[in-house]
């Protein structure tokens, strides 16, 4: 017996090894094409925005302080944003404050948007050059950041909401910061 | 009630399968002639089984009949009647059964063409194919059923990804998979090998077949998906070094070298445990492919969908094969006997050598192809590993490996004449510099221009030094023309196999240089009537036709009118589709050919002013990629129709 001849199959089972523990992590919902974010855990960034209706209030930095916020930047002009926007309807008074940013977009586009699909938002800003959305760190809309009462932005959703990621990602995140 | 039967014979198919795979071994083991016999008669009732499963999921398909989810699913009633038979294979659980099928065509090919083959060799060789089968049916019948019924049944499907609708691609998973399970042939006979501990001469003569018609088939498979990308995605580029093509590639090179050292083994009885290594590892690397598209560990721009339930039951048939015939070469390589022993400078040395190369080629491209999975399992990040890596390492191991293809067919068996080779060499060395340098001064003579003409020179070297090889073999212009005439007519067509395959491989290369050097394109907004100057050609935007009806999409027509010096040279009409069902984007390149550079067209979006964002590229000697790819697989069938590679022709008695 030679011990060379182990080489390929102790090779080939520390593969296997890893095979299994990449599948185990698929199954804990680890997609291994998963974007994390870099803001994760940082302050939110520096923004002060004018309110998408003249005469409503705008919101700034400081005004995230205090309460859980969802900040979720849409666009009248993003298909995506038309299919998240029910789930959206029903996020009243889960126990955090829906802030929507209007991203690169025109205010009448935007306004009969939500004339003919209702207003789920707490509080509508607009975020007309892009600007704040480059400081969060937009891939593309729709992109939502759960941020906490110190204002640091603790959950990214890349992407839409579906009723799965509502259940098992944002509620609990919620349920955590609320605490 | 056609489902149903096709249901039924799978199950049947894998308690026949049960019976192949044991039978057999035991009847081998007691020396019991009836009982080894079970095996070729198992082969031929599994494949008939698995044939009226596989052709009742077809008739499925043909019939539309939506009552079955996996047609519900894949297919739709306004598609051409090419795509919906094309629909059996283009979704997880049916390209499986293709696989089985296949599986089941090799065995029973085995069971009626090996009748030349020791008996007890034949029976354990069925009986390892038939524990893949085994495997594999399991995973079908438990995991992918494709007969699963709806109830009630749609009106009509979801239809084909469109992307899968397309010549090119609807025949391309049936030549992937003849290769891919190709390899099983070699891989049982090493296994049976191994159970028996002998490994001779008549053993490499009869796995040679097997794994040329599994190269070729693989060859063609990979030659196809690359053409299919190179006009359906879009860029004008036929490698991308994504996963799923790394996943046909790697059992390719396996494969390769197994050819060359199965050459060792039948001519000078040595190299035997590394054959034998070979066998197993294109055979795992082909299961692995299978493994790493389905299981989604890596991420891949076309796959299918990641179902870890899948993988997990996947991975336990990987570890039982690959883990279960690695330990197997463990304990029994060692004791196979070494025959002939060579000088490093000798036709082995050289076959050797292009074994390593290729082999570190290989795990070089399993490691980048499989590094993003390690780096994010031991945190160090999320990283995706892209074409520079892969060209930075794979293009350094080539050139060697090239160098010494033209000069290990001169060298001689044992102990060879490295300098007789190399002046013998003088004439493709004089080419190989003469190309270089032409290709250089012809392009500016400056530095960057250098890689090209490497490539160019690499090229004649092997090109010429092939002919050269074949110019001695029949002694031409040393003697009367007549006798080198004869000569060439008795050559083996083993001989002709191997040169003209390595001269197709310098006639890829030449298209890979071009490709990767004087590739140009230019993309921007044309407005109809507008005209671009690439490499040449004047190419006129005519205009842009919308809402073509196809049978199951609507289409944007660009014209193009192509001109070089105000002549006319080509009418070019690319495509920009919409698909029905499911809705999905799709480009169509349009591509005009001279067999030495492609002009290629793809039309993108309105900029809602009028104009149209369009890409224009002129790709050099990209042609050359797939006339070689094709040549080689030429050059392979040559090769199969030797005598002497006539499947089950040679007998153990009369050779050794």
């Amino acid at each position: 017996m030679r011990p060379t001849a182990f080489l390929p199959v102790l090779i080939f089972l520390v593969l296997a090894g890893f095979f299994g523990y990449r599948l185990v992590m698929i199954g804990n919902g680890d997609s291994p094409s998963a974007i994390p974010s870099v803001m994760i855990d940082k302050p939110a960034p520096q923004f002060d925005l004018p309110p998408l209706y003249d005469g409503k209030a705008g919101l700034a930095t400081a005004g995230l302080q205090g309460q859980v916020t969802l900040v979720n930047f849409f666009a009248s002009w993003c298909i995506p944003c038309r299919a998240e926007h029910p789930l959206l309807s029903g996020l009243t008074g889960k126990g955090f404050v829906l802030v929507g940013v209007n991203y690169k977009d025109k205010p009448e586009d935007a306004k009969a948007w939500l004339d003919r699909l209702g207003n789920p938002y707490d509080v509508l800003v607009a975020d007309r050059q892009g600007q704040t959305g480059i400081d969060f760190g937009v891939y593309g809309v729709p992109e939502s950041y759960l941020i906490d009462k110190q204002g640091r932005i603790r959950f990214k959703q890349t992407g839409p909401f579906t009723p799965e990621t509502i259940e098992k990602d944002l509620l609990p995140w919620v349920a955590e910061l609320n605490k | 009630m056609i489902p149903e039967i096709g249901h039924y014979t799978l199950i049947l198919a894998l308690f026949v399968a049960i019976v192949q795979a044991t039978v057999p071994l035991i009847g081998a083991a007691r020396d019991d002639r009836p009982w080894m016999e079970v095996g070729r008669t198992a082969a031929l009732a599994q494949f008939l089984l698995v044939a009226i499963s596989f052709g009742a999921l077809t008739w499925s398909y043909v019939t539309s009949d939506f009552s079955v989810s996996n047609v519900f699913e894949n297919s739709h009633t306004d598609k051409p009647m090419l795509y919906k038979i094309s629909g059996v294979w283009g979704n997880h659980e049916g390209s499986m059964l293709l696989w089985v099928f296949i599986l089941a065509v090799y065995g029973m090919a085995l069971a009626s063409f090996g009748r030349n083959l020791p008996p007890a060799l034949r029976a354990r060789a069925l009986a390892v194919q038939a524990m893949v089968s085994v495997g594999f049916l399991a995973f079908i019948i438990f995991t992918s059923d494709p007969f699963t019924r709806l109830d009630p049944a749609p009106l009509n499907g979801k239809g084909l990804n469109p992307l899968l609708q397309d010549p090119g691609l609807a025949f391309h998973p049936p030549f992937l998979y003849l290769g891919y399970v190709g390899f099983s042939m070699a891989f049982s006979f090493a296994i049976a090998a191994l159970i028996e501990g002998r490994v001779d001469a008549a053993w490499a003569r009869w796995v040679r077949p097997w794994t040329l018609v599994a190269w070729c088939f693989l060859t063609l498979g990979i030659a196809m998906g690359s053409w299919w990308a190179y006009y359906t995605l879009g860029w004008g580029g036929w490698w991308y070094w994504d996963p799923t093509e790394n996943a046909s590639f790697m059992p390719w090179l396996a494969g390769t070298a197994l050819l060359h050292s199965a050459i060792v083994v039948e001519k000078r009885d040595t190299l035997k445990a590394w054959t034998i290594l070979l066998a197993i590892f294109a055979f795992s690397l082909s299961l692995l492919g299978t493994f790493i598209v389905r299981s989604g560990i890596v991420t891949s721009v076309h796959s299918f969908a990641a179902d870890p339930t899948r993988g997990t039951f996947i991975l336990g048939l990987l570890v039982l094969v690959i883990g279960g015939s690695l330990m197997l070469f463990a304990f029994r390589a060692p004791s196979l006997k070494a025959g002939g022993l060579f000088t490093p400078l000798s036709r082995e040395g050289a076959l050797l050598l292009n074994n390593v190369l290729m082999s570190t080629a290989c795990g070089t491209v399993l490691l980048g192809t499989l590094y993003p999975m390690f780096a994010d399992a031991l945190n160090l990040g999320k990283v995706s590993v892209g074409p520079p890596f892969f060209n930075a390492v794979f293009v350094p191991l080539m050139i060697p490996m090239v160098a010494t293809m033209a000069l290990g067919p001169m060298m001689s068996w044992r102990r060879g004449d490295l300098g007789g080779a190399l002046s013998r060499l003088k004439l493709a060395f004089l080419m190989a510099l003469v190309a270089g340098m032409a290709s250089w001064l012809l392009h500016g003579g400056s530095v960057k221009d250098l890689e090209a003409a490497g490539g160019l020179a690499l090229a004649a070297w092997l090109f010429v030094g092939t002919l050269v090889e074949w110019a001695e073999r029949i002694k031409l212009f040393q003697g009367p023309l007549a006798e080198s005439f004869d000569r060439a007519r008795r050559l083996p067509r083993a001989a002709y196999g191997m040169s003209i395959t390595h001269a197709a491989l310098a006639v890829v290369i030449v298209g890979i240089t071009g490709s990767a050097a004087w590739t140009t394109e230019k993309i921007q907004v044309m407005h109809p009537g507008e005209t671009v100057s690439l490499a040449g050609y004047d190419l006129t935007l005519n205009g842009v036709e919308d809402g073509i009806k196809g049978p199951n999409y609507t289409a944007s027509r660009a014209s193009f009118t192509a001109r070089k010096g105000g002549a006319w040279v080509a009418d070019m009409s690319p495509e920009k589709r919409l698909y029905t069902m499911p809705p999905r984007p799709t480009t169509d390149a349009a591509i005009h050919t001279n067999f030495i550079s492609d002009l290629y067209a793809v039309v993108g979006d309105a900029d809602g002013k009028g104009g149209y964002v369009t890409r224009l590229y002129h790709n050099t000697l990209v042609p050359w990629i797939f006339i070689g790819a094709v040549i080689m697989v030429f050059g392979g069938m040559v090769s199969l129709t030797d005598r002497r590679h006539r499947i089950g022709a040679p007998s153990r008695k009369r050779n050794v």
